[in-house]
């Protein structure tokens, strides 16, 4: 299946704008005016919606397919939530528009921060940052501004453990601290006296995930805050999987002191092809004076804006408005639905679907990275044995579930273990939905061994099959050219 | 059970195969003393009945006022095949295209976007969005130091007619990394940026300078004058440009002798509701020789394994998956869904729409300021082209005023007391071509009611 | 490929000759090319720049990495590899030969007898195999 470039339906003088006036622009003097028209399409509103249906049928999504993406949580977003958050009311509202003419909207924002700051056992709770990297700057601009309000100035040093997600460096370098990495141990967990040797006076925090990126619960979690809290930092808790403890566990427990949530993880709002996430904080008393603005506050029963007025330490705005607000009415109506108890039943289904997997894999002949833990919400398989038996790696395995119907799991990630396919189930698939997929990697491994070059040139039933990336980035093609047609 | 598929016989099933006896036994990894939240502040669930009710109830506590508020969100028509297509559940439900052979949909739209925003802002290569237009300055002026690579002074220029908004994101974005922000103050009269004020930096190291056009008062700038200066001074720019207003004004890859250097923005007027705030999303585009500089995903077009063209995210060495502590910014998920729905937008309007668009929210603002004007103790600040928006001053505190307004159903305009205290009682207000002349109309009748 | 006997190593995989008139050609190992993959973009030291020993001068990316290059000398760039721009795929097919990346004029000789030679770089190859 190939659907044309919009741009080759386009034909001079063909419009669909029906619908907007023609009117003439006045005092615009000639030499700002554009002399030459855009390349935007000339189509018809039908063109236009067939060719963007017709591109959506070639993506796999979750409304689809199963997409064990691990540690990006793709779990069913309910369609009430789009639906109710997309209500007229909420859809016109400028965000500037006075306080009073969007109490109704306000008391969801409230509501919702107080229900976040219960789930994760925080004192505080901002939404502004935009998804969960802004919310991981946000985390560590406020630990920074927290040990600068001290005049602690030297602790400019974040520890990260070897497995951590790409954005924890990238964070800390945007706010101008330096990485210091720590080793993991060949069970998975921290190495705590690597973590022993490099806390110091020097230290500003640590970043941590638990359960980690290997997809097994951090034991010595109570240690590693002690460890730190003694040398003068805080612990940051990046929130990526928090869809595994919710209801059982809360980092504010464990001894974080900030903690940002992936609200397009575990609160089920829609990755929408790569965005809008939302990556709301929460704090603990430390750092309340340093919350991002704005955030929502209640004074008797109206609900305002709060600002730099009312949090002077405030790390600052870091959106133009309010974040990706729409996205969180979503996480509202969700957790409104879920309730109390729907909070733990997520983290137990989905701890239940990933160790299922895990188990009916392993008996498949399968190698769990870490064979002697307990999965969390999500676990690790390695195909190093594969590899150098049978010559197939993690992207053959990959390329080929696409075949069988199945988007892949994550895959090369976390990159230190060799060959890894890092799965997630989520709770909302049902058990016939995962055996389904335990049968196609059998059939995969069985594959590898009589015909492995079946797995090299997958996928073989997509629209496209396997793209040259080295071509796409020496000889980049990144906009469409006419003389191209 | 709400979203949860298991009945009992699988619960069981699963856990036999497991060989556990509960499904609290898979959590026994956790020390008991770190467990054993209550939750009391998460209330009992409500049904889909029960919380459409309560939403709806909202929705109409809050109505739908007439608004004439920019200052950089704009209420413009979306039509309705946009929305119905971005959230089919092929676009809504996926994630970023890392498989690339089952995302050819996301991505080829994502190539077409770069595309339309490429050109529309007159540059060569574009990302596929960052979080929205403020953050988007940040990140250009990130970009723009790293891509300087003679400056060594991190020094930004930028005018006091950019956004104020847009100018806090930036230092809460970029200021932990010892870039220096120089301000420029505006002219009186005009409400553009003050040449003169340029000579101070005559001969110095400047990395770049920030322009924005239309500026946050609605007037439009001398783009060309201010590009010169700063090239001929060794400095970059980074135009701030609203995408609506470009079908009709000159796009910044055109400002000067040379064109300006990286293009920021918010997209949001491109088939994007007000919807209180966000999700938005920010645009930027760039000059090929920059393109390794540029944060974010980029798409490609390449080649499969038979030949045949497809598409596939690309220059992935920059980002932070690969490059660490060392990538260009820490973007990870953007905002897909709505370029998404920008796209459709402009292959809906097309660039005769987009002109028509323009051109009329041009024309409805302009008739409203002559309403407005028209009215005792109300009077235009500044002279000179514009776009559409315009600063009015009133003869009285502004914010009683807007209340009272509000009171009507009438969201009046940004008060500007807060960023630009200089300017007295002072009000931004914008019409789109939403806005007929019934609603300016009721709008003058209110506002003469309330002020005479 | 073996490791050519005339050369000097850093343990981070960046060779060093010294040519005829005392400059130093660098350039990258083929254990580290081969560890990268295909090469979609070398960023080469401008002619001019001042480098010193042991801090990066130049990026070297693939589609799945991107790497640091350590200058193994310190000194001035008098020339780098043009080529590389088109056709940075040279230090995958010759990395020893066309796929060099800069020339340097050494400010401190001292730093260059420092350096690893071939059979010492080979252990450090084959130390990290396991």
């Amino acid at each position: 299946m190939h659907e044309k470039l919009i741009f080759e339906h386009s034909r001079t003088g063909r419009t669909a704008t029906a619908q907007f006036p023609a009117a003439e622009a006045a005092d615009i003097p000639a030499g700002l005016r554009r002399s030459k028209r855009p390349l935007l399409p000339e189509v018809s509103e039908l063109q236009a919606v067939r060719h963007f249906t017709r591109l959506s049928q070639l993506n796999f999504s979750i409304d689809t397919h199963f997409y064990p993406l691990g540690s990006c949580t793709m779990k069913y977003n309910p369609r009430a939530c789009n639906t109710l958050a997309m209500l007229p009311e909420f859809l016109s509202r400028h965000p500037y528009a006075p306080a009073a003419t969007g109490q109704g909207f306000l008391g969801c924002l409230y509501e919702l921060q107080d229900m976040l700051r219960d789930v994760t056992g925080m004192q505080g709770v901002s939404l502004t940052p935009m998804a969960g990297a802004q919310g991981e700057f946000a985390g560590v601009a406020m630990i920074r501004a927290y040990h600068q309000a001290r005049g602690d100035l030297a602790r400019v040093e974040i520890i990260v453990p070897d497995a951590a997600h790409g954005t924890n460096p990238a964070t800390a370098t945007m706010c101008g601290c330096k990485v210091v990495e720590i080793p993991s141990l060949p069970n998975g967990d921290i190495d705590i006296d690597a973590l022993k040797r490099v806390v110091g006076p020097a230290t500003a925090g640590i970043m941590l995930t638990n359960p980690s990126t290997l997809g097994v619960f951090e034991r010595r979690i109570a240690e590693v805050a002690g460890i730190v809290h003694d040398a003068g930092g805080l612990l940051y808790y990046d929130g990526a999987n928090l869809n595994a403890i919710l209801g059982k566990v809360r980092p504010g427990d464990m001894g974080f002191d900030v903690i940002h949530m992936n609200l397009h993880k575990t609160f089920s709002t829609p990755h929408g092809g790569g965005g809008p996430g939302s990556g709301a904080v929460g704090v603990g008393k430390r750092l309340l004076p340093f919350m991002p603005i704005p955030v929502v506050g209640k004074e008797g029963n109206q609900y305002r804006w709060l600002t730099e007025k009312d949090l002077p330490q405030s790390i600052g705005r870091l959106s133009g408005f309010m974040g990706n607000a729409g996205v969180l009415l979503r996480a509202y109506i969700y957790m409104r639905m879920l309730g109390r108890a729907g909070m733990q039943r997520v983290s137990e289904y989905a701890t239940l679907n990933a160790n299922y997997l895990l188990a009916r894999l392993k008996a498949a002949g399968f190698d769990a990275a870490y064979s002697d833990r307990r999965a969390s919400h999500e676990f690790i398989i390695t195909l190093k044995r594969q590899s150098k038996e049978l010559g197939v790696s993690a992207m053959d395995f990959a390329k080929r579930l696409l075949d069988h119907g199945f988007h892949a799991p994550t895959t090369y990630f976390p990159l230190l273990v060799p060959e890894c396919l890092l799965i997630e189930p989520t709770e909302t698939e049902a058990k016939e939905e995962l055996d389904a997929f335990v049968e196609a990697m059998i059939a995969i491994l069985a594959e590898a061994g009589t015909d492995p070059d079946k797995l090299h040139s997958a996928p073989h039933t997509l629209p496209v099959r396997r793209l040259d990336d080295v071509r796409a980035a020496k000889q980049l093609d990144l906009t469409w050219k006419a003389a191209q047609a | 059970m709400p979203f949860i598929p298991h009945t009992d016989t699988d619960v069981r099933d699963m856990l036999a195969t497991i060989g556990v006896p509960s499904i609290d036994a898979l959590f026994d990894e956790i020390p008991a003393s770190l467990r054993g939240a209550s939750l009391a502040g998460v209330p009992e669930a409500l049904t889909e009945m029960d919380i459409a009710r309560l939403m709806q109830e909202r929705a109409t506590q809050d109505g739908k006022p007439l608004n004439f508020i920019g200052a950089g969100a704009y209420e413009h028509h979306i039509p309705a095949a946009v929305w119905s297509i971005v959230t089919r559940g092929e676009f809504y439900s996926a994630y970023t295209p890392y498989q690339a052979e089952a995302s050819q949909g996301t991505l080829q739209l994502l190539y077409e976007y770069q595309t339309m925003i490429a050109s529309l802002t007159g540059m060569q290569v574009a990302n596929a969005s960052l979080y929205d237009g403020a953050s988007a300055v940040a990140e250009a002026a990130l970009m723009a130091v790293r891509a300087h690579r003679r400056s060594t002074s991190a020094r930004i220029l930028m005018p006091t007619t950019l956004n104020p908004i847009y100018r806090q994101v930036t230092r809460a974005i970029a200021g932990n990394q010892s870039l220096n922000f120089e301000m420029l103050p505006y002219v009186p009269g005009s409400g553009t940026t003050d040449a003169t004020a340029l000579d101070k930096w005559k001969g110095q190291d400047v990395t770049a300078l920030v322009i924005q056009q239309p500026n946050f008062f609605g007037q439009l700038e001398d783009v060309d004058a201010l590009t010169d200066w700063a090239h001929a001074n060794g400095a970059l720019v980074i135009a701030v440009v609203n995408p609506t207003s470009l079908a009709l004004l000159k796009p910044p890859g055109e400002w000067g002798q040379k064109g300006v250097d990286i293009v920021v923005g918010e997209g949001q007027p491109l088939g994007v509701p007000l919807a209180g705030g966000g999700p938005y999303f920010g645009f930027m585009t760039t000059r090929m020789e920059h393109v390794r500089q540029m944060p974010g995903r980029i798409v490609g077009r390449t080649l499969d394994l038979d030949g045949k063209p497809g598409f596939t995210l690309t220059l992935q060495a920059r980002e932070q998956h690969i490059r660490r502590t060392k990538a260009t910014s820490n973007i990870c998920t953007n905002q897909g869904l709505l370029v998404t729905a920008a796209t459709i937008y402009l292959s809906i309007v097309g660039p005769e729409g987009l002109e028509r668009v323009a051109a009329a929210s041009q024309s409805r603002t302009r008739e409203l300021v002559e309403a407005l004007t028209k009215i005792r103790g109300v009077r235009a600040v500044f002279s000179g082209p514009r776009f559409h928006e315009a600063v009015l001053t009133l003869d009285r505190p502004v914010e009683p005023v807007l209340e009272a307004l509000a009171a009507q159903g009438i969201v009046g305009g940004y008060s500007l007391a807060e960023h630009y205290p200089e300017l007295g009682n002072a009000l931004l207000v914008c019409a789109t071509e939403t806005r007929n002349s019934n609603d300016i109309a009721r709008y003058a009748a209110a506002l003469a009611s309330l002020l005479n | 490929m073996t490791t050519p006997a005339g050369l000097k190593f850093l343990k981070s995989h960046e060779w060093a000759r010294t040519e005829s008139d005392g400059t130093v050609t660098i350039g990258i190992s083929d254990h580290a090319q081969n560890a990268l993959g295909d090469l979609v973009f070398v960023d080469v030291p401008e002619v001019g720049k001042t480098l010193t020993a042991g801090v990066a001068c130049a990026v070297v990316e693939s589609v799945k990495a991107a790497s640091d290059v350590y200058s193994p000398v310190s000194g001035e760039v008098v020339a780098n590899n043009d080529a590389l721009q088109a056709t940075p795929e040279l230090i995958n097919t010759d990395p020893y030969g066309a796929g060099w990346i800069a020339r340097i004029r050494p400010s401190n000789a001292a730093e260059i007898a420092k350096l690893l030679d071939a059979v010492a770089y080979d252990q450090v190859v084959a130390a990290e195999a396991h």
